[in-house]
């Protein structure tokens, strides 16, 4: 069944865009992270104006962070405090990444940066989580191995301004996570997405949060960053299409059920390898269409106000 | 919205029915089944029937032009191992659709001087670019930008077929794809008697959303603010609600 998509101008069939939505509510479920990283470079597959794909995939984002903090918040598996401190930085990077938005676009090559950036953190993220997981895998088979110790001192633990987070456990500077809030919001709004792919590893592995609360407190900041998003590209660039957003939304919300029913199941480190490789398995397809030579070197851009 | 269209539509027909008198000797009159396309929310793309009479011999063209706007035609090449876009030409007064159905082939029955000055076929198209491009650039740029556009389905690949029933009618189909840009069309309908235009006709074609989505549209531009408040509101909600029914369950 067809459906015209008012702001993209184009029409679609139902069934694929509420699969598209299904399967990454799924995966997000399963693995705690928005699913922006998947579905833009979906919806620009199938078709979807890259600015369009970009502004309506962040509704996607919020229903499902939402839906995912909810059912972490009932376990007690949400630092709020943690969330805010990210979420500071996070607003004030993605100011700064919607500057350099509109900079890049001006000189032409926001879409190679865009792409650039996919394939350098995809594939940076994934392949660090799965060198880890697989570590963690061989470590728990082999228990007679030196165990990594629990808490190790780097520069980072010398900063200014320390912060007790409770609920992690954890006396760090407050500067770290404002920090990484800050780096991963620029990102999100340079790359369309929530940031949780990077902000998942950066949480587990730079700041030694609990995996547990991990998933719970970067889907509650993921929320913001994402109505922060969507709300600057509906009012400015009036790109966000509810009738797309609404079905990848319907979809999700059911995929999403799926997923954290199924990732329950699962233990930590298999959870992390298998995100990894997926994280890997976009990278490379990213990758791929850089380095392969396209079918036309020649692509059309309409001017604003083009109609199309 | 509703009386807009109204408005459109009857200056549609208004300029329809002068543009008949306009005609050299009204030797040509030409109409089309239907003067408004509504792009509704099944808009899946649509044929719309051009049909007239003339008056004696001669052979019929018609052209069809969607609203012009500017289009930047960017080329890719290789930078250590990466496409990226490294040049660009943007022409300006690019047709957004275009086609053209003769009734036998142009070269046959118009001197190139008539096709230059009716912009007909794609050589003809006076879309402009920066004096500065030399001009195997041009050639390449020009060529790159028709063949985009007949990808996408917005300029025709031939030239389409005009058929006669018996001496005076002529019918011909004009396809319109799902994606084809809203606005206000123009079809020209000429009649040609020995390599000479001896009768013409200009008929504008509304193409233009209508329903749920043309208001949604409207909505998103005139109120962007509160439109993306309300899209981020139904997404709260869509991600709240099945916390709420599994609990109940």
């Amino acid at each position: 069944m067809q459906i015209y998509l008012p702001i993209a101008e184009m029409s679609i069939d139902v069934l694929l865009l509420l699969g598209l939505g299904g399967l990454v509510g799924f995966l997000s479920g399963l693995f705690g992270v928005g699913g922006g990283f998947l579905m833009t470079p979906l919806l620009i597959f199938v078709g979807v104006p890259p600015a369009v794909a970009v502004a309506s995939q962040a509704n996607q984002v919020i229903a499902a962070s939402v839906s995912g903090v909810l059912a972490h918040w009932r376990r007690g598996n949400v630092d709020f405090k943690m969330g805010l401190v990210l979420l500071a930085g996070g607003l004030a990077g993605s100011l700064i990444g919607v500057w350099l938005y509109s900079v890049l676009r001006r000189i032409g090559q926001i879409d190679l940066v865009i792409a650039l950036a996919y394939v350098f953190f995809l594939s940076g993220v994934g392949g660090l989580m799965a060198v880890e997981s697989i570590g963690a895998m061989l470590r728990q088979r082999r228990p007679q191995a030196t165990r990594r110790k629990l808490h190790q001192h780097i520069w980072v633990h010398g900063l200014p301004l320390k912060m007790r987070f409770r609920r992690s456990r954890l006396y760090i500077s407050a500067l770290l996570p404002l920090g990484l809030g800050f780096a991963v919001g620029i990102l999100a709004a340079l790359m369309g997405v929530g940031g949780g792919f990077i902000m998942v590893p950066a949480m587990i592995y730079l700041l030694g949060m609990p995996t547990a609360l991990v998933v719970g407190t970067s889907l509650f900041q993921v929320i913001f960053v994402a109505i922060n998003v969507s709300f600057l590209q509906a009012w400015q660039n009036q790109t966000v299409d509810i009738v797309l957003a609404f079905l990848l939304v319907l979809g999700a919300v059911i995929g999403a059920e799926f997923g954290t029913r199924f990732g329950a199941r699962l233990r930590g480190e298999q959870l992390r390898g298998l995100l990894a490789l997926l994280v890997l398995a976009v990278g490379i397809a990213l990758a791929t269409q850089l380095v392969v030579p396209p079918e036309d070197v020649y692509s059309l851009t309409h001017s604003p106000g083009g109609g199309g | 919205m509703r009386i807009s269209l109204l408005a459109l539509a009857l200056l549609a027909w208004f300029a329809s029915v002068a543009g008949g008198r306009i005609a050299v000797a009204a030797s040509l009159v030409a109409d089309l089944s239907n003067h408004l396309i509504a792009i509704t929310t099944g808009f899946t793309g649509t044929d719309v029937l051009l049909f007239g009479a003339k008056e004696g011999e001669g052979d019929v063209v018609v052209i069809v032009r969607g609203p012009t706007s500017s289009i930047s035609v960017r080329k890719k090449s290789r930078v250590a191992g990466i496409w990226m876009n490294t040049d660009r030409v943007t022409f300006s007064n690019v047709p957004s659709f275009y086609a053209v159905a003769s009734s036998a082939p142009l070269a046959d029955i118009a001197p190139p001087t008539l096709l230059a000055r009716h912009q007909i076929g794609f050589n003809q198209l006076k879309v402009q670019a920066p004096a500065t491009v030399d001009p195997d650039r041009m050639r390449d740029f020009r060529a790159a930008l028709i063949r985009r556009q007949q990808r996408a389905g917005l300029f025709m690949r031939e030239a389409g077929e005009v058929s006669f029933l018996g001496n005076t009618l002529f019918r011909t189909n004009v396809y319109f794809p799902a994606n084809v840009p809203v606005g206000v069309y123009l079809v020209e309908v000429l009649l040609l008697q020995n390599g000479n235009v001896t009768g013409a006709q200009t008929t504008p074609l509304i193409i233009s959303k209508v329903g749920f989505g043309a208001e949604l549209f409207d909505f998103a531009h005139q109120r962007a603010a509160i439109y993306g408040l309300i899209a981020i509101l139904i997404s709260l909600v869509a991600g709240w609600l099945p916390h709420i029914l599994l609990r109940k369950a």
